[in-house]
């Protein structure tokens, strides 16, 4: 409709001496996954993204800047998420983009949004490599397995002393091998002697010979790389072998799913996790009495998500410019903002940094260790 | 000595699974491809019953291996018997339950999902006793238990009974035991009750001993099913018990002394092994019933 276009323009450019004085709109583009495996995170984020924009217009930190979340459905794919972004980069012309959920579709979507130069903060991918690789507008909020483990490691030794490991690893899976390796040179670095290494693959059930051979050595703990299904099996089965010591697992664990499923046997493991929940730093407390207001239960997802907001905020805070240019130039400064994970800073490779925390499931519930 | 157990235990799992399956490879000289796929079925029907309808697993396993027990009437029924004519009645057959097993998976894929299901906690009581520097829990003292009983049950079944001695003259020669008054069309639906019987018992006990069943359980059992009876010689019931039992411990010892890369591998190499050196397995006589 030719005239409709006109007319619209018209109307835009009368407008425009009002819109000037007024607030500049900077948009910012959110690909979560709403449906799919992955539509469990992506409810959590949505919920995140959407509190922190309303709660950083209501502050009016951005002077004449507001800010304005557009959410679509990545579908939990590649080809949805690739569409997504090109809406953002192309038609909505976003500032910077949050997301996508998972690590497997943002090795997809980022190259278009790093070809565009728009920046892009994943506030959910943990994969270590091959995310902030792609280039210099890709950054990140969430912590990836490299930087959880080693921090949950110490942060358990401080707490229970341990000086020998019994490892098992499942050794068929990119995922569960990647966390193995973090482990094992974490263990190594803390000088903590590992007695035993023990494998085993996906489809297995059965790992009472493993456990077996690990728990002869009489470790002080053991410390599992497995993707939930096989974590539950491990757990049950080492508590019917009859250990009793701490179980320390690596990101595979982080889900109540394994609580469900392992029940009893699963009180005593330990979970590394990017979200101190219980932190009394003032950032979190200010956040969870938010959410508390708006009556969400927020998880660590829905927590890195409000902080992805938080970070492109204070990005075109500093640079004061609302574009995609000036959330980069922000991000180049940002050192230290206080967000609920704790002090928050990029490094030099654009992951995130900030101190994680250890979870220790207790009656049935995951508790942080304190 | 705790590796022994963990050994007994799956081993006790793997000789229920493959005397099912030596069972009706005996009387029919078929192999039967849906037998997994029972298993896996008996399994869930096992955890539907204690699960949904609350009863208690000492009155859902006798059911859940009746229901196996039917389906491989079933099975005969729809699988087997139309073909049985035929001359290449063993290919067509073999391959009429690798479509049976096909439909059977499906069937649980689409009642209860892709995702493993589990059975609710204290199904069976947790204890846990200790003997000889051992750890064992009730659950595997229970499920080898169960599994001795079942074969002692069996051999009396197969060498008292009038039932147990046509089975064998059917095994022996299906037209022989015709001639003399054999009823074996029956004969054959009993061996398939039986073996169906004995492969959902394994079913459910291995879903109780790990609490993880879903859809595709049975693939991994079937292969070491497979390699058990071809060890303990095709057809033979005595075979495939020691072979079962041989199989548990090996992979125990491989996992634990080799790690877990090479269980497959040398359980696969020794069957390799037996085949060359002996080709009829451990306890076989196939080669010699030709004559």
């Amino acid at each position: 409709m030719r005239i409709a276009r006109w007319a619209s323009l018209l109307v835009a450019v009368a407008l425009l001496p009002g819109l000037a004085r007024a607030e500049t709109v900077v948009k910012i583009g959110a690909a979560l996954s709403m449906t799919g495996p992955a539509a469990a995170y992506g409810a959590q984020q949505k919920a995140g993204i959407l509190a922190a924009v309303e709660q950083i217009n209501k502050s009016g930190t951005l002077k004449g800047v507001k800010l304005e979340a557009v959410v679509e459905d990545d579908g939990s794919t590649k080809e949805q998420g690739i569409a997504v972004f090109q809406r953002f980069i192309n038609k909505d012309k976003v500032a910077a983009i949050i997301g996508p959920t998972l690590s497997n579709t943002a090795y997809a979507t980022n190259p278009l949004a790093q070809a565009a130069g728009v920046p892009v903060v994943a506030v959910s991918n943990t994969a270590p490599k091959g995310i902030t690789d792609i280039g210099e507008w890709i950054w990140r909020v969430s912590l990836t397995e490299a930087q959880v483990i080693p921090g949950a490691l110490k942060a358990a030794q401080q707490k229970l002393g341990f000086k020998s490991a019994g490892v098992l690893y499942g050794n068929d899976d990119a995922f569960t091998q990647g966390g193995y390796a973090v482990m094992k040179s974490a263990l190594e670095a803390m000088g903590v002697k590992t007695v035993g290494t023990q494998t085993f693959a996906k489809p297995d059930r059965d790992y009472n010979a493993q456990l077996t051979q690990l728990l002869a050595q009489k470790p002080d703990i053991l410390v599992v790389s497995a993707l939930v299904e096989n974590a539950s099996g491990i757990v049950a089965q080492a508590r019917q072998l009859g250990y009793q010591g701490p179980i320390l697992g690596g990101n595979g664990f982080n889900s109540p799913k394994l609580i469900e499923n392992a029940g009893k046997a699963a009180e005593g493991v330990l979970v590394g996790t990017a979200w101190n929940k219980v932190s009394g730093e003032k950032g979190n407390q200010d956040y969870l009495a938010l959410m508390k207001a708006k009556g969400h239960e927020p998880d660590q997802f829905c927590t890195q998500a409000y902080v992805g907001v938080e970070v492109i905020a204070e990005a075109i805070r500093l640079s004061g410019k609302g574009t995609r240019e000036g959330v980069k130039a922000g991000f180049l400064k940002l050192k230290g903002l206080v967000t609920p994970l704790g002090k928050f800073s990029f490094q030099q490779n654009r992951d995130g940094d900030h101190a994680p925390a250890v979870q220790v499931v207790k009656d049935g519930k995951f508790q942080i260790m304190q | 000595m705790q590796q022994a157990v963990n050994g007994l235990f799956l081993g006790s799992i793997y000789a229920l699974f493959a005397l099912g399956y030596t069972l009706v490879f005996g009387v029919l000289d078929i192999l039967n491809l849906a037998h997994a796929a029972v298993f896996m079925l008996a399994s869930f029907v096992a955890l539907f019953l204690v699960g949904r309808s609350g009863l208690h697993i000492l009155v859902a396993f006798p059911l859940a291996v009746l229901f196996a027990g039917l389906l491989g009437v079933v099975l005969e029924r729809v699988a087997f018997r139309p073909l049985r004519a035929r001359a290449d009645s063993n290919i067509s057959g073999l391959i009429s339950s690798i479509a049976m097993a096909t439909v059977f998976e499906a069937l649980a894929l689409w009642i209860w999902g892709p995702n493993v299901s589990r059975f609710p906690f204290g199904t069976i009581p947790e204890r846990q006793f200790q003997v000889a520097g051992a750890v064992i829990s009730r659950l595997q003292l229970t499920i080898v238990a169960v599994a001795v009983a079942i074969f002692l049950l069996l051999t009396w079944l197969v060498t008292r009974t009038r039932l147990g001695r046509e089975v064998r003259a059917v095994a022996e020669s299906p037209r022989a035991a015709r001639i003399l008054g054999v009823d074996v069309d029956r004969v054959i639906a009993w061996s398939f009750f039986i073996s169906s019987a004995l492969g959902g018992a394994a079913g459910v006990l291995f879903g109780l001993a790990f609490n993880a069943i879903q859809p595709d359980m049975g693939r991994g059992v079937e292969l070491k099913g497979l390699a058990v009876i071809i060890l303990g010689g095709m057809g033979s019931m005595p075979g495939a018990v020691v072979a079962g039992f041989a199989l548990g411990l090996t992979e125990v010892f491989v996992v634990a002394h080799l790690g877990a890369s090479w269980r497959d591998a040398i359980s696969f190499a020794g069957l390799f092994l037996i085949l060359v050196l002996r080709p009829r397995g451990l306890f076989g006589a196939a080669a010699l019933r030709e004559a």
